[in-house]
């Protein structure tokens, strides 16, 4: 039997009572839309998060650490072996470390497929001077373009272009706190002293801004080469490693590794981010666990508009089992009209959900934190349309099963004979 | 002589309130092309008899067999099949499907029955509402119409699938006198064309007296 008679008897029903229909359809469309504004709005609040840290920070960060001395030199005395050691705590000598003989382990990161790039980094700790005032701080000797391809770099600049930098040695991209504090302007030049008193005039060629007040009013970005020279060392001294892979969940593993192979400190965004997990699961089971609610409360409007419609329509029921209608073909014109009700109020919600997170996404979001977010983050990925209409879907089907059932146990004769 | 129904000792209880014993020992035949009335006075089991001859009531004991197919056994789905293909009813009150044009009631079980496409049932369903002279109805709805046009419609929808037995359960009942001469001899034409079986149930003498043979019921039995 072609199922095309059972959906236009469906269809019949519906259409003569539009008002019902309607009001059925209504949930579902208040359950989808919501569900598709509040997904779209919470993982899009998600990404921006997660583009405030977990973007920017390296997967894996490689420094050599100034550890306390766990051996003191007394002790590789054979002679003084049992006796009494009166200097008994040497403390390393204190200065920034070198990643010492970093070229094998550079050149082995770069071959692992793992890895999508890795950019040496080397740190300093400077004065800024501008006129009388002096202001501590951090300089970092990065590859810009690296930086900005790894760590979207690009994001956090304010003001100027961080390509600036890319071939200017007496260049520097200034923390905007700093650049504050100093009252300095772009194309103003600053003074930079680094911990042994060397001297640079650097030109500021653009204004950064992470949103941290902490980095933003103590740290600057330089080529390589410049902080080499500030701390007058040589080539090769690289201070930090910092490696992005492709997929974030290697890190672990990967930084275990070189911390073995390479006797050096390697911390993953793991375990310096474990908080931050937590927070993007909770908020993910928040909105399913809203949206549900409302498909749940949706569900009853359609059990109960169906279980109304089966008390009227008792007659038609008896009628059609009479003239040869099974009992199955009942209950699939009643599953018909339940998934009609999902289909349409799905598709008017998936509507409203898409309208209402356009809106959202150009409603103005300003906050001194996040400098180059404008408007509020919304993540459209189509793949939540799809989710809302499976779960539109179910929820009808699910809501339409036990009325429908219902209706194909009707008893015809019972009907019948009460006339 | 070709039998399109027969049953044979056919019993039925209720137990609702209590034992009620409504049909005892019930049988008969039908043959091929005859016009058979039932009479008897209200209550004496009539409607029960026609709702167990039609398939729709399976709990009875006994044996109902149609063409030679007893329906025992049969499942649900199998016996709404032979329901739809090979049984016409009509009832008192007409039943047509109020939301649909009275064409589409008509159509309704062929579509359902799907041996035809849908040009095909529509031009048969207009064929039917012209033999019973209705056809300037068809697009109305059918709650649009008169009674005697209600039940000529119903009529329609028993034959359009050609079923071998057309029953009635006082088709006339709600009818004047005119219409119920209409309806008569609608199943008189039927019935002439020696295929189609025709049994229906009636208070009416008169129409009983015209047709080819009176089944008398009394107190749940066939007495003649
Ligand atoms: N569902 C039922 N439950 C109990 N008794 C019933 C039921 N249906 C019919 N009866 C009884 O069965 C008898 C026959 O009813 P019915 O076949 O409708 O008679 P008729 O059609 O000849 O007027 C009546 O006494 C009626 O009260
Ligand atoms: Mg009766």
């Amino acid at each position: 039997m072609p199922p095309g008679v059972l959906l236009k008897i469906a269809r019949t029903h519906l259409l003569a009572r539009k008002r019902q229909t309607a009001i059925a359809s209504l949930g579902v469309t208040f359950g989808i839309g919501t569900f598709v504004i509040l997904v779209s709005f919470m993982t899009g609040l998600n990404g921006l998060l997660d583009g405030l840290i977990l973007n920017r920070t390296p997967h894996i960060r490689i420094y050599n650490e100034i550890k306390p001395s766990e051996t003191q030199p007394i002790q590789n005395s054979e002679k003084y072996k049992n006796s009494l050691h009166v200097i008994h705590s040497i403390k390393p000598k204190q200065s920034k470390i070198s990643i010492y003989n970093n070229q094998p382990l550079i050149a082995a990161l770069k071959k692992d497929p793992r890895v999508k790039g890795i950019t040496p980094v080397v740190g300093a700790r400077v004065f800024y001077v501008s006129g009388a005032i002096q202001l501590n701080g951090n300089l970092f000797g990065v590859d810009v373009q690296e930086q900005t391809r790894l760590f979207n770099f690009g994001d956090y600049i304010t003001k100027g272009k961080s390509e600036n930098l890319a071939n200017n040695e007496n260049g520097i991209i200034i923390g905007a706190g700093v650049a504050k504090k100093l009252s300095l302007n772009l194309n103003d030049y600053v003074q930079v002293i680094s911990t042994t008193g060397q001297k640079m005039r650097l030109k500021i060629v653009a204004f950064f801004q992470s949103g941290l007040a902490d980095i933003d009013n103590m740290q600057s970005y330089v080529n390589i080469k410049t902080s080499q020279r500030i701390q007058g060392m040589p080539r090769d001294f690289i201070t930090d490693i910092h490696v992005k892979l492709w997929d974030i969940n290697h890190a672990v593993g990967m930084a275990a590794e070189i911390r073995n192979k390479f006797q050096l400190n390697a911390v993953d965004i793991i375990a310096a981010n474990a908080q931050f997990e937590t927070g993007t699961k909770i908020r993910n089971m928040i909105t399913y666990a809203v949206s549900i609610t409302l498909l749940i409360v949706a569900g009853f409007g359609i059990y109960n508009i169906l279980n109304m419609l089966i008390f009227q329509k008792m007659n038609d029921i008896a009628i059609l089992k009479a003239t040869g209608f099974s009992g199955k073909d009942v209950r699939r014109i009643f599953l018909y009209q339940a998934m009609m009700i999902g289909i349409i109020g799905g598709i008017i919600g998936l509507i409203i959900g898409y309208t209402g997170s356009v809106a959202i996404s150009k409603s103005p979001f300003e906050t001194e934190a996040l400098p180059t977010i404008h408007y509020f983050p919304v993540n459209f990925d189509p793949k939540f349309y799809v989710i809302g209409t499976v779960f539109a879907m179910l929820t009808t089907f699910f809501a339409g099963l036990m009325p429908a059932r219902k209706a194909s146990k009707v008893d015809p004769v019972e009907i019948l004979r009460g006339q | 002589m070709d039998i399109v129904l027969s049953a044979k000792d056919i019993n039925k209880h209720f137990f609702d309130p209590i034992d009620n014993h409504v049909l005892k020992d019930v049988s008969l035949q039908i043959n091929r092309g005859e016009f058979v009335s039932i009479m008897g006075k209200s209550g004496c089991g009539k409607s029960t008899l026609l709702y167990i001859l039609s398939t729709m009531d399976t709990n009875y004991e006994g044996n109902v067999e149609l063409h030679h197919q007893n329906l025992r056994g049969l499942k649900n789905t199998e016996l709404a099949a032979i329901r739809n293909k090979r049984i016409g009813f009509v009832f008192q009150f007409h039943y047509l499907l109020p939301e649909f044009s009275v064409l589409d009631n008509v159509m309704l079980p062929a579509l359902r029955l799907g041996e035809k496409d849908k040009d095909e049932i529509e031009h048969d369903a207009m064929e039917k509402l012209k033999m019973l002279d209705i056809s300037e109805t068809a697009k109305k709805l059918a709650t649009r119409i008169s009674g005697g046009q209600k039940q000529r419609v119903a009529i329609a929808r028993s034959l359009i699938n050609d079923p071998d037995i057309i029953m009635g359960d006082e088709p006339t009942g709600n009818l004047d006198s005119k219409n119920s001469d209409v309806v008569f001899d609608i199943f008189r034409n039927i019935s002439s064309g020696k295929k189609q079986s025709i049994l229906v149930v009636t208070h009416d003498l008169d129409f009983a007296k015209r047709t080819d043979r009176i089944i008398e019921m009394a107190d749940g039995r066939i007495i003649h």
